[in-house]
């Protein structure tokens, strides 16, 4: 990989993205306008997920539980204690810290498959916890976040957070705060460390690196991520509910995370971006559109292995990171 | 010819050739004038569109199937009588996979792509809180067929309807007079420990105490559960009625379960049909249910004074005497829940035709006609009964029916009134702004 690529080129290519999705604001149709806007959020989602399983080589299936924490953490004070959107914003991307913290120094004694296992078994904790306390989470039926209760009061501005365009570029600032923090992070030291603990543990421990703390860190920003991806999509969709937690929404990031590119900057935008749009074509003309989503997994383990940002990377551009 | 006597002398006449091209176009544009009326006329006669939002994959799959069954066969029968303001209906169905985010991505779908004018159709309590704030927020309006009691508790917004099927909270409330005047006063109630099954709980204890009786033990089954054994010692030994709702796969497993550990000298039992949609009650392990009771909207099985459009109605969906679709009886329907679908129909039928519907524009106008609505008669456009609408909460109230299983069979052995279902409202949504 190509640690020393041109910088410039490499930021230019970032704020060229972000300048694209703050310009599709003004050209998109009304539906895929929508539609960009949730699936920037939950690529901000696989964009966490990335950092654990692209760069640092730990395989989590239980990454929703991180989501949940966000979304669960902005929306109950949100409708419980009337918390501005701030506030719960901050509250949720707290919460995800707590999980992920606790989550990582428990789930980081193991390894491999043990990993996958005790985080799948986490998620599914919390996934049961949010049943359990069904009084305040009214379970999987969820929560409605009201419409008055997502506007932000800057001065004499209110920000409606419900509206087509805030949404949409609320969601550009934090796919972009998230973008541009991963790519600084990857090209980091600490994010080499990461690549290193992902190709040789052993060998980057005998370098006399903390692996413990790096991937604790590691697991924590992750965390973080995905919990601000949750808060977000809390506050900006207005929906609270279980199903987030439940362990489909600990594979998809992995999917479209594969379906991008692991360990690339722009792989989950497009994998999730890809995804939507298989599942929302297919299932125009058949009920079995899995299986098409299934098609074209098969196909990506064939001709691209790396996912689509990852094979190009390996076969013609280089320097991406 | 000479130049002098050319027919069309554009030079002579200060005609150039790009006014004497806007004449033609102009000509062209008046010669299309009829087919711009046509058009117009097209406008006015062109199909109403309603975005069915259906449960085709996920865990609501059975019912989804014949929730659009249903639906197709209103939809028929209104555009054979003329459609909506002599304008036919067209559904176009999207899968929301049984799940809320999708849920909500296809009601913006229906809005902003196809440009549907309402969305109908919805089942599951969590599509219908997930899609919810979508539909307000896009301004469509949202008629659900869920039986939840989400939308009469004021937690939604005024663009969702309920006004086909009552809610769960009316149904629990409407059987416990007859609970506890024919079977028992001590209940013990088996339910599943999510939002569903705290309907349930919340609501049938209090109608039941209020009947003279009491809920002695209440035991929430996590959905995960497989095995239920462990839970049925926990049944107290001086329970007279056993209220059970499951819902979900695990319903046969419960059924065997409870039969091994009863054997013959059992409570007597009240359930929920929910549990048993679209499965037949003969199947094998489900003999224990014999004699015992279940709630029905609308019976499965054809009885012997259903009204002509009842009758009419089961013709239409293509259901037989036993509920199962004619020409398989092994596909056994989901009666007691899909007559929603149709009756809600007719319901937006009235509500369009009230407020002179033309299109999106009169949204508005079609959500204050459909809350000034107070009652639907029975008879074919409402088959399961005659109804009372509250335009407050945007939720219907109706007839339960409370049947008993005899030979293989769900016979109807009362039916309640309406207002044996009616509480007191906790909400007013015609306060909202449009």
């Amino acid at each position: 990989m190509n640690w020393e690529g041109p910088t410039a080129k490499v930021y230019a290519l970032h704020v060229a993205v972000v300048a694209l999705l703050v310009g599709l604001n003004f050209a998109l149709p009304e539906y895929h306008h929508g539609v960009l806007a949730r699936v920037l959020v939950l690529a901000v989602f696989a964009m966490g997920y990335n950092v654990l399983f692209g760069y640092a080589g730990l395989l989590s299936l239980g990454h929703a539980m991180f989501f949940a924490a966000g979304l669960y953490g902005a929306g109950l004070p949100l409708y419980h204690l009337g918390w501005g959107v701030p506030a719960a914003f901050g509250a949720g991307i707290a919460a995800g810290f707590v999980a992920s913290l606790i989550i990582g120094l428990l789930a980081l004694r193991t390894s491999g498959v043990a990993f996958m296992i005790v985080t799948m078994m986490f998620a599914q904790v919390f996934y049961l916890t949010t049943l359990y306390f069904g009084e305040w989470t009214r379970g999987d039926e969820g929560l409605v976040l009201q419409q008055q209760a997502r506007q932000v009061t800057l001065g004499a501005q209110t920000l409606d957070l419900t509206s087509p365009a805030t949404r949409y570029l609320l969601a550009v600032a934090l796919f972009a705060i998230v973008l541009l923090a991963s790519v600084a992070l990857v090209r980091s030291r600490h994010g080499r460390v990461l690549v290193a603990i992902r190709e040789n543990e052993e060998r980057t421990r005998m370098l006399g690196y903390d692996t413990f703390a790096n991937k604790l860190a590691a697991v924590v920003t992750s965390g973080v991520i995905c919990a601000a991806a949750g808060a977000a999509y809390a506050l900006l969709f207005g929906y609270v509910g279980s199903t987030f937690a439940s362990v489909q929404y600990s594979i998809l990031p992995l999917l479209w995370v594969l379906l991008g590119g692991a360990a690339t900057t722009l792989g989950p935008l497009i994998g999730t971006l890809f995804m939507y749009y298989v599942i929302d074509i297919a299932s125009g003309y058949t009920s079995a559109y899995m299986l098409v989503v299934g098609a074209v997994l098969i196909l990506l383990v064939l001709f691209f292995r790396k996912g689509v940002l990852g094979t190009v990377r390996e076969r013609w551009v280089g320097w991406l990171p | 010819m000479t130049e002098d006597n050319r027919f069309f002398d554009l030079g002579k006449t200060g005609l150039t050739r790009r006014t004497a091209l806007k004449g033609l176009a102009a000509g062209a544009g008046l010669m299309a004038a009829p087919g711009f009326v046509r058009y117009s006329q097209a406008q006015s006669s062109a199909p109403i569109k309603i975005g069915f939002q259906a449960h085709r994959t996920g865990i609501g799959a059975a019912y989804g199937r014949w929730y659009e069954k249903t639906t197709n066969a209103a939809v028929k029968l209104i555009n054979d009588a003329g459609g909506i303001n002599g304008r036919p209906i067209e559904i176009i169905v999207e899968d929301d996979g049984t799940d809320p985010k999708r849920g909500a991505e296809v009601v913006g779908k229906f809005a902003s792509q196809h440009k549907t004018d309402i969305v109908f159709g919805t089942l599951f309590s969590h599509v219908v809180v997930g899609s919810a704030p979508t539909a307000g927020e896009l301004k469509i309006p949202y008629y659900v067929v869920s039986e939840g009691y989400h939308v009469a508790s004021g937690k939604l917004n005024r663009w969702v309807f309920q006004p086909g099927i009552t809610d769960v909270r009316a149904q629990v409330t409407s059987v416990a007079p007859w609970i506890a005047a024919n079977i028992g006063k001590k209940v013990t109630m088996i339910y599943p420990d999510y939002a569903f099954g705290y309907d349930h709980r919340d609501y049938f204890a209090p109608a039941i105490k209020a009947q003279g009786g009491d809920v002695i033990a209440q035991i929430p089954i996590p959905p995960t559960e497989s095995s239920f054994t462990k839970y049925l010692p926990q049944i107290p030994a001086d329970t007279e009625v056993l209220y059970h709702v499951m819902v979900g796969p695990g319903v046969l497993t419960f059924v065997k379960e409870l039969g091994e550990f009863y054997g013959s000298n059992k409570p007597q039992l009240f359930g929920f049909i929910d549990s048993l949609e679209a499965v037949d009650i003969n199947s094998p392990g489900l003999e224990f249910l014999d004699g015992s009771h279940f709630w029905e909207g609308s019976p499965r099985y054809a009885q012997a004074n259903d009204s002509e459009a009842q009758k009419a109605y089961r013709a239409a969906v293509g259901i037989d005497d036993n509920g199962a679709s004619v020409g398989d009886a092994k596909d056994v329907s989901t009666a007691a829940h899909m007559f929603g679908c149709w009756e809600t129909l007719y319901v937006i039928k009235k509500a369009m035709e009230d407020s002179g519907y033309k299109g999106p524009e009169d949204r508005a106008k079609l959500v204050e006609a459909t809350e000034a609505l107070t009652e639907f008669k029975e008879g074919p456009e409402h088959p399961q009964g005659d109804k009372i609408f509250n335009g407050k909460i945007h939720q219907v109230f109706g007839h339960q029916n409370i049947s008993k299983v005899e030979g293989g069979k769900l016979k109807v052995v009362h039916r309640t009134s309406i207002e044996d279902g009616m509480y007191e409202p906790e909400a007013d949504y015609t306060t909202q702004p449009l």
